[in-house]
């Protein structure tokens, strides 16, 4: 169990627990009423911690190395699971993945940003920084998912699009427009869910959907918190102070209306109990696809341009 | 993604924000150096009559380069930035509002104009990079969302001129959800067959590269533009390597298949109203049918 620096409290009441533990093993004692009482502590503690956690703190915990992400999700969720590949022009890339799953009988189009869970890996999918032809495939999906009327569903978890010189070639900026541009007119149902890091456009190049939700610690902001630190403070120490005012918080969009909902996380995020979080997930996705699919597809397209062409504040004089 | 660079005086891009066209008798050309009185800089389109430098300029002057004797009726000056979110980093986004409302010739960083080219009538959304280093924020995005409403109703044609730094950091993610808002906006356009003109000028980049001005259905670009998705600054910090010469720029851009051509600022205007005239001269039904 890796711990963030918030979480101590809770690191020092686990070792005691472990010491306890060890001496009820050895029989002497009776440890169980003392045990009992330690992990009451445990809980309560965790709850106090995690009821009032800042801006940095959420995003510590998007980024948190036992975070699940985009493919334990789908494999947990789906009884069966097809991954396609490819962007049909370039490459595969690895740091988008996506693919046709069975959800309680019905098909789903799955397309996500892809972490790794180890150093090779976290390289093998860069970081779950997509590059252009990331977002050439995911559109790839998505019309093959409308042509034989399958719903989509996105799971976003990305520090950004690949800033990279071959990107910028390839014409990352487009890929990512024309994704916007196709999504808002895709026939069938999409939803989006924000798993882990929603950064900035290479959040929002697989983002436009009908519905659009965020798991309850994660963040979805126009920039990091560290490099809004750096350019307004010119300093990267004020990466606490640039998450609160960025108000980038699943509670805060909501709030905002910027998108549509927030999932529920287990106690401790979702890392303390991954099997719970894709249950919950996989009820939220049914949820919605039900109520999506009772619109027409005009319907949907129409909601779609007025729920997004409403986001944004400005005075009319 | 944006790169704006603090200085003492406020917020300012890594380039100079200012208009490299100023007031005054004489123009010193950045590029090659030559003094040039400014009524032949004006007189030449704004494009240095020694070298074809293409200068920074504003809504103002490419309205006076585009539009039939310079005219145009300014569209959505009512609406005004607000400081929604309460932002503070050195200083608050509403302090930041008013000092450049005190300084900026322009509204927003985005100005929308209705007028004739050649005759043709038709919409331009131009960007103002002394506004904030025409960041993307509300008001750029309702201001084009106004104006294309406008080109549905009055059957018009749109031209958007971008030059931008990215985003308004201070508008958060309510900058970020305008790339999605003038996306989806753009779909009603092109469902009405109204022909989308995109026109990339130095710089273009961050948010508004990666949507509306990578949408056009012709995409042009002033020569030796940057444009981009990510700035150059954050790309060789990332690859830790020097970036090739001409990378990023217009020409790149032409050779990598993202421009349909680079269009000189002097012949703007016609090329403009050429390709009304060439796509508009039927009605679309008919011509599809
Ligand atoms: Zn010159």
């Amino acid at each position: 169990m890796q711990y963030l620096d918030f979480e101590k409290p809770i690191e020092e009441l686990n070792e005691q627990l472990e010491k306890l533990r060890k001496l009820g093993e050895g029989g002497k004692v009776d440890m169980t009423s003392a045990v009992k009482e330690l992990e009451e502590k445990i809980s309560l503690t965790r709850k106090e911690i995690y009821t009032k956690l800042s801006g940095w703190q959420r995003v510590q915990l998007s980024r948190h190395p036992a975070r699940p992400y985009s493919l334990f999700y789908i494999q947990q969720i789906c009884s069966r699971f097809i991954e396609l590949h490819g962007d049909r022009g370039v490459r595969d890339d690895n740091a988008m993945i996506g693919g046709l799953g069975t959800l309680d009988g019905e098909s789903v189009m799955f397309v996500g940003q892809q972490k790794g869970i180890n150093t090779k890996d976290r390289q093998f999918r860069n970081f779950g920084m997509a590059n252009p032809e990331g977002y050439r495939k995911a559109l790839r999906l998505f019309k093959l998912a409308e042509k034989f009327n399958v719903p989509i569903v996105t799971l976003i978890d990305t520090p950004g699009a690949y800033p990279g010189l071959e990107a910028e070639e390839r014409g990352q900026g487009e890929a990512i427009a024309r994704n916007l541009y196709e999504m808002t007119l895709l026939k069938v149902p999409v939803i989006c869910i924000i798993i882990g890091e929603g950064a900035s456009g290479g959040a929002l190049g697989i983002g436009m959907g009908d519905r659009v939700l965020m798991l309850e610690n994660t963040w979805y902001s126009v920039i990091s918190p560290e490099s809004c630190s750096s350019i307004l403070w010119h300093s990267w120490d004020m990466k606490e102070e640039a998450a609160e005012q960025l108000k980038l918080t699943a509670q805060h969009m909501h709030q905002f209306k910027l998108v549509d909902g927030i999932i529920k996380e287990p106690m401790g995020g979702a890392h303390n109990n991954p099997e719970e979080m894709a249950k919950t997930l996989k009820r939220e996705i049914k949820k919605n696809l039900i109520d999506l699919k009772d619109m027409s597809p005009a319907e949907r397209i129409d909601a779609r341009i007025r729920k997004f062409s409403s986001m944004g504040f400005y005075e009319e004089d | 993604m944006s790169w704006f660079r603090r200085t003492k005086e406020g917020i300012t891009t890594s380039t100079e924000e200012k208009l490299e066209v100023p007031e005054g008798v004489w123009w010193k050309c950045p590029s090659c150096k030559k003094a040039i009185p400014s009524a032949d800089l004006r007189g030449n389109k704004y494009v240095c009559p020694n070298c074809g430098y293409h200068p920074r300029i504003n809504s103002t002057e490419y309205f006076e380069v585009i539009f039939d004797e310079g005219e145009c009726k300014l569209l959505f000056e009512n609406l005004r930035p607000k400081d929604h979110l309460h932002f503070k980093d050195l200083k608050t986004y509403k302090e930041r509002l008013e000092e450049t409302a005190k300084k900026a010739d322009v509204t927003e960083a985005i100005t929308v104009g209705v007028g004739k080219v050649n005759g043709n009538k038709m919409v331009c959304a131009c960007m103002n990079f002394n506004y904030i280093g025409g960041s993307m924020g509300s008001v750029v995005g309702e201001r084009i969302s106004k104006a294309i409403d406008y080109c549905v109703q009055k059957k018009l044609p749109l031209l958007i001129i971008s030059k931008s730094g990215g985003a308004r950091m201070m508008e958060s993610a309510f900058s970020l959800m305008q790339m999605a808002k003038t996306s989806a906006k753009l779909t009603q356009l092109s469902e009405a067959k109204l022909p989308f003109f995109s026109l990339m000028t130095d710089p273009t980049t961050g948010g508004v590269t990666a949507s509306y001005a990578m949408l056009g259905d012709i995409n042009m670009a002033e020569p030796d533009a940057l444009i981009g998705f990510a700035g150059p600054r954050v790309i060789k910090e990332t690859i830790k390597k020097d970036l090739p010469k001409g990378f990023q720029r217009s020409e790149f851009l032409l050779e990598h298949g993202f421009l349909d051509f680079i269009i000189d600022r002097k012949e703007l205007k016609q090329r403009l109203s050429d390709m009304i005239e060439m796509l508009m001269a039927l009605p679309a039904s008919s011509a599809r049918s």
